[in-house]
């Protein structure tokens, strides 16, 4: 039956020998023997890696030396590819800017995560390593982004971040949003072209409030801070990066126009339309971040929505990520994005790109993440197989060198197939499925 | 890595040459053939006949099809897909409940209880995700009100095709829909609780009971005889579900839900459906002594406590049941019954399993298996062609046959 139905990837025993999560890691690690695909490069038959110290130091073939000292793991039979960047996520039960204005650039993200949500161990079990967590799409501003690392451990926000201190540094990028969804009865904008007006007044106002920083002297005394003209200032220099909530062809035009006013750096989030601006999207050097859904509609701005979007943006030369929107899609599925992309017309390696290497771009963290690189984090995924195919696994999810995802662990499993809330049921409850499930109930 | 994608195969052909094909009919060869009544047949030829039919079913080599008949081939053919509940044709893709243009037809929230609502009254039969479905394989569809009210009105059955609904109609009323549970207190100030809410139900079933009553002793005559009741179109219909002509599917997904669901089933001697079931993995010993069939919620929807393995453990627990697709309240507006399958395919149902819960076993619990889900000789002729295993995201479909009408042939 397996035959009949076409090629199954046959079933893959665990790993026996589950490597214990490399606390220290003080002394190197190789893993062999699996097809590696490191993004950056052609995919190796019969891969290794090596990391030390939550670091890449070597990809290679079969051949790669081992450094003195090193604990070998053999993947054989095991596909092993970068951990999974995911470019738009709600996991967390984030949270960003409140009714009383439609424009927050002063509200962060990072001060509404709860680290101890499920949500989190669903991305793991997906394969995602980094995140950028946003709040919504309801306002024209909804505050500014943060850059995760979904780390073992984590009891305080501060355990996951990219950027070393969040008083000091950028840690992530500015949620924006047009068309309908930020549409409301005043403060907010009622019309599209009231919602543009109120952005580039706000960006004026940064303008302004950056001349003015500029032209102090040294001797002036100091001035009042502004929380939210600071964060603009982090956007108008490049720093932080604008994450733009935009659907229809008109509001991505929009951006596009706003883009060239104010010269921010900017990723085009959902673009369900993007496809018909595909030239001018190329021409600007402006990527998208594609949310997969099933079907069409669902509201009037997804009405076009197209399963052919990836092909055509990639054949245009538009760089193409895929997100998970979670919770509008499910963090442990994104690879379906990538491969019903394939299914469309969109290259094996574009769609494979467009779930790491693309969207670390489009964070501004491809020094460190998205590829297996020497001297990149040591972030990766281990599947039972192909990654665009259904019947494949997540087995292993690794971060900076450390086991924190394990199939293998019935704790770590159940949030691979729970469902939102994972399940209610009691251990000896599970343990009956699992006997009936493996045939024995 | 091992290629799993499927060389494309497909090649729409005329076999015969110069003569027009006969009206209707089609034949379609099969590098593997799913019947889903008996084992895969490798390099298999099915013939539709002109009246819509399955005429034969046999290895490539013995078939006789006849001259200037339109042949189709593909690597893997499967029946057309049955989706064991939808709202779609009442839920369109705009998603709009105001307005010049709306689209939103499955729940009405003036009362709890409406049985009167029929579905044919509302089917959009143009409705653009009737196309998209069918795009996906699915040619049979039971569709009609959607969860949120204690009874919401009636369900029916289409095939995806047709101007109209007459045209698509295959049964014009099959179930009334219900729902248990705090869904419907959130759309009315009463029922405010689950417990009201079969308080309620019971009450209802209880008046169309008494209603079914007086209309037999009127029927019957006699000198005590009461006046026929005033015509109720309500009780009409739950009288019909008393009558066990109709059934009734009750979505419920936590254990308090299902649990009510037995109990009224156990009360009144309906014909239950369990539609959603989230938890029934905590319940299945229970649905399997009630001989109760389930409609499992797609496994991609986010209810709470459910599990990509529940299809795989109902299977296990030898519950009949099959995978729908559902209502969405929001994006997707509809899901994709191939690839919810595919999730509980690869989730330990197997590929095999799942092909049947969205063909064979999902027309037995609609009580339509005497024409559709299967590949077999009399059956309508409705086919899905595939290049690939039909589960595979990268596989692409590339036909659907409805009673011997090809309705597509470009592979997406």
């Amino acid at each position: 039956m397996q035959r009949a139905f076409g090629a199954l990837v046959p079933v893959l025993a665990l790993v026996a020998s589950t490597p214990a999560p490399a606390a220290g890691q003080d002394e190197p690690h190789v893993f062999r023997g699996a097809y590696l695909l490191p993004i950056s490069g052609p995919p190796i038959e019969s891969g290794a890696l090596v990391v030390q110290g939550g670091s890449i130091v070597a990809v290679g073939g079969a051949d790669l030396p081992a450094p003195p000292g090193a604990v070998e793991h053999d993947l054989t039979g095991r596909v092993l590819m970068p951990g999974v960047v995911d470019s738009h996520s709600h996991v967390g039960s984030v949270s960003g800017g409140d009714r009383s204005s439609p424009l927050h650039p002063d509200v962060r993200a990072l001060d509404s995560i709860d680290v101890a949500s499920d949500s989190f161990w669903r991305a793991r079990a997906g394969g995602i390593t980094t995140v950028n967590v946003m709040p919504g799409s309801g306002h024209l501003l909804s505050g500014q982004t943060v850059y995760l690392k979904l780390r073992a451990g984590g009891r305080t926000i501060e355990d996951w971040l990219l950027c070393d201190d969040p008083l000091t540094d950028v840690c992530g990028g500015m949620k924006m949003a047009n068309g309908t969804n930020s549409l409301r009865d005043p403060p907010f904008p009622g019309t599209r072209a009231r919602s543009a007006a109120l952005v580039r007044g706000l960006y004026h106002e940064a303008q302004a409030y950056v001349e003015r920083q500029a032209g102090r002297a040294d001797g002036d005394p100091p001035a009042a801070r502004d929380l939210r003209m600071e964060a603009l200032a982090e956007v108008l220099s490049g720093e932080r990066i604008v994450q733009y909530h935009t659907h229809r062809h008109n509001d991505i035009a929009t951006v596009l126009r706003l883009r060239e006013e104010f010269g921010f750096r900017v990723v085009i989030q959902h673009g369900t339309e993007a496809w018909k601006l595909a030239d001018e999207l190329a021409a600007a050097g402006v990527p998208v971040s594609i949310t997969f859904i099933d079907a069409p509609g669902g509201k009037e701005e997804t009405l076009d929505w197209s399963l052919e979007a990836g092909a055509i943006l990639e054949r245009a030369g538009v760089d193409v990520a895929f997100n998970t929107d979670d919770f509008i899609t499910d963090s442990r599925l994104l690879r379906r994005a990538a491969a019903l992309a394939v299914r469309n017309g969109m290259s094996r390696a574009g769609a494979l790109e467009a779930l790491t290497l693309a969207p670390a771009r489009m964070l501004g963290l491809a020094d460190r993440v998205g590829s297996l690189e020497a001297g990149k984090d040591a972030d990766f995924v281990v599947l039972s197989g192909d990654p665009l195919s259904v019947y494949a696994t997540v087995e292993q999810t690794w971060v900076e060198g450390q086991l924190i995802y394990d199939r293998s662990d019935p704790e770590h499993r159940r949030y691979a197939v729970g469902g939102y809330d994972v399940y209610r049921m009691t251990a000896d409850e599970e343990q009956a499925l699992r006997r009936l499930l493996a045939g024995e109930g | 890595m091992r290629a799993i994608a499927v060389p494309l195969v497909l090649a729409a052909a005329l076999a015969g040459g110069l003569a027009a094909p006969a009206a209707g009919q089609v034949a379609v060869r099969a590098g593997v053939l799913h019947t889903v009544s008996g084992a895969p047949l490798e390099n298999a030829v099915v013939i539709a006949a002109a009246d819509g039919t399955i005429e034969w079913v046999g290895p490539a080599a013995e078939a006789s099809v006849p001259d200037g008949v339109e042949v189709l081939e593909a690597a893997v053919v499967t029946p057309g897909l049955v989706d064991a509940h939808s709202v779609v044709g009442l839920s369109g893709a705009l998603n709009s409940a105001v307005g010049p243009v709306r689209d939103q037809d499955q729940l009405d929230k003036s009362a709890p209880i409406q049985p009167e609502l029929r579905a044919v009254d509302a089917y959009d039969a143009t409705e653009t995700l009737v196309d998209w479905v069918r795009a996906y394989g699915v040619t049979t569809l039971h569709t009609g009100h959607g969860p949120g009210a204690l009874i919401s009105g009636q369900t029916m059955i289409v095939k995806t095709r047709g101007r109209t609904v007459e045209e698509a109609t295959v049964v014009p009323v099959r179930m009334l829909a219900a729902t248990l549970g705090g869904a419907v207190a959130s759309n009315f100030q009463s029922p405010g609780t689950a417990a009201k809410g079969v308080a309620m139900l019971r009450a209802a079933l209880l008046g169309a009971q008494a209603y079914a009553e007086q209309a037999r002793r009127a029927e019957e005559g006699g000198q005590d005889a009461p006046a026929p009741p005033a015509r109720d179109l309500a009780r009409e219909a739950l009288g019909r579900v008393l009558a066990g002509e109709l059934s009734l599917l009750v979505t419920a997904n936590t254990v308090t839900e299902m649990g009510a669901a037995l109990r009224l089933r156990r009360e009144f001697g309906f014909d239950l459906v369990l539609d959603g079931a989230a938890e029934s993995y905590l319940l299945l010993d229970e649905i399997r002594a009630a001989g109760v069939p389930v409609v499992l919620h797609p496994p991609m929807s986010r209810v709470r406590n459910g599990s990509f393995e529940t299809a795989a453990a109902l299977a296990a627990a030898g519950i009949p049941f099959a995978i729908q697709t559902g209502f969405e309240g929001y994006v997707p507006k509809t899901r994709v019954l191939l690839w919810e399958a595919a999730i509980a395919a690869a989730n330990g149902l197997g590929p095999e399993r799942a092909l049947a819960a969205v063909t064979l076993d999902a027309a037995r619990i609609l009580g339509i298996d005497e024409r559709v889900g299967s590949i077999e000789v009399g059956k309508d002729a409705d086919l899905a062609l595939f290049d690939g295993d039909p589960f595979e995201y990268t596989t692409h479909i590339c036909g659907v046959v409805i009673e011997s009408e090809v309705l597509s042939t470009a592979c997406r």
